[in-house]
């Protein structure tokens, strides 16, 4: 049966209270992950405290704010701090988000930090997601085409770029494939909403001569149709992307090629 | 298990070419219950608290009874459909798996023919 419970070893303990900031008027409390995979201990939550009047507006600026002031042990991804990379996406006030675009004033009280749901944590705030890049790299992220190379380009025409709209932005940061049940039960053989919004961006493109294959390859009870139209997805997306309204278009293609 | 690559993790066994079957499916009879429960429901809602000749009568008028037929194959189909999505969802041990999704096809098969043929005897009169 699927599992509700967390192991013995990895039940979330409270960890260490850092101590506040010193004369700081405008103080916030900061409650973050912890797990080590070195130290055999179980995951625990520690407390920081910041000045906020000195930390600026997003999460991933309080969290380089705790890095460099307060403890360097604090792991966590990030690069680009702008929302392109994908790489701090983590859990943040319940909701899978990019750390870097998600401002500190749309969180009430407390901000709680944790990794991406569900998937096995390398150390701290980051997740091991060896599995979902190669669900990725499974449906063929690139242009597929059997007709020789045109002289110049693969043609395409306006209207059929426009498809691409709402698809082509995905910066595989996998808030939505971690915040799916569906993936979170049986993430090992569904894709999850992020390799399937990939998968429709390529099936839609007009350029792309291996539809019919990416079909095939999808058509599938678990790659696919483990999507219960939840919509976690579409919630919790940091770039407003709709990956269920995607499986909902694979789908109605896979009753159209039959019908 | 260690030596495989993590493409072939992700590949697994491939995709099975099927399900669009099932899921269209579903839906198809999810369409029709929404109809066939409301047409069910009247005369079953007139029939109650008849007596047993009364009740026989309401499911001989050969539209009722038609509409209890489809009513009961479709529900069940309906329902071993569903059911079905559930236990491939939250039950992960192989044998488990097995044994309820087995359950699951017979028992509905079973409980569905079973409530056509009560309604296809009365409708006949036997």
């Amino acid at each position: 049966m699927a599992e509700f419970s967390l192991p013995k070893n990895s039940r979330v303990l409270v960890g260490k209270t850092w101590p506040k900031p010193a004369d700081a008027k405008n103080v916030r409390a900061f409650k973050i992950y912890r797990w080590n995979p070195d130290t055999g201990e179980n995951p625990r939550i520690d407390t920081y405290y910041l000045d906020m009047d000195a930390c600026g507006p997003m999460v991933l600026d309080a969290l380089i704010k705790i890095k460099n002031e307060i403890d360097p042990t604090l792991t966590f991804r990030r690069s680009c701090r702008e929302g392109i990379c994908g790489s701090c996406a983590m859990n943040i006030d319940g909701i899978n988000t990019l750390a870097c675009i998600y401002g500190l004033d749309e969180v009430k009280g407390d901000v709680k930090i944790y990794p991406l749901p569900h998937m096995p944590v390398v150390k701290d705030l980051i997740p091991d997601l060896t599995h979902f890049y190669a669900q990725h790299a499974s449906i063929m992220p690139w242009l597929e085409t059997k007709t020789n190379r045109p002289a110049q380009e693969w043609r395409q025409s306006i209207e059929d770029r426009k498809k691409l709209d709402g698809l082509y932005e995905c910066v595989m940061c996998a808030s939505c494939s971690t915040s799916c049940p569906s993936y979170w039960w049986n993430g090992d053989r569904y894709l999850g909403p992020a390799a399937l919004l990939h998968a429709y961006r390529w099936i839609i493109d007009s350029r792309d001569e291996a539809t019919g294959e990416r079909l095939d390859d999808l058509e599938d009870p678990f790659k696919l149709y483990r999507c219960h139209t939840i919509m976690n997805c579409a919630k919790t997306c940091p770039k407003g992307l709709n990956p269920a309204k995607a499986i909902a278009e694979i789908k109605k293609l896979m009753v159209e090629r039959r019908a | 298990m260690q030596f495989r690559t993590d493409r072939q993790r992700a590949t697994g066994l491939g995709a099975a070419k099927e399900g669009v079957g099932h899921w269209w499916n579903q839906r198809v009879t999810a369409v029709a219950l929404a109809v066939l429960v409301l047409l069910f429901i009247w005369p079953l809602g007139s029939a109650l608290g008849e007596d047993y000749d009364e009740v026989l009568e309401t499911y001989r008028n050969p539209f009722n009874a038609i509409v209890a037929i489809l009513m009961f194959a479709t529900a069940f189909y309906h329902l071993k459909l569903g059911l079905q999505v559930v236990i491939e969802d939250y039950v992960h041990g192989k044998a488990m798996r097995t044994a309820l999704l087995l359950a699951n096809t017979l028992l509905c098969a079973f409980f569905g023919i079973a409530g056509v043929f009560a309604v296809v005897k009365i409708a006949l009169g036997a």
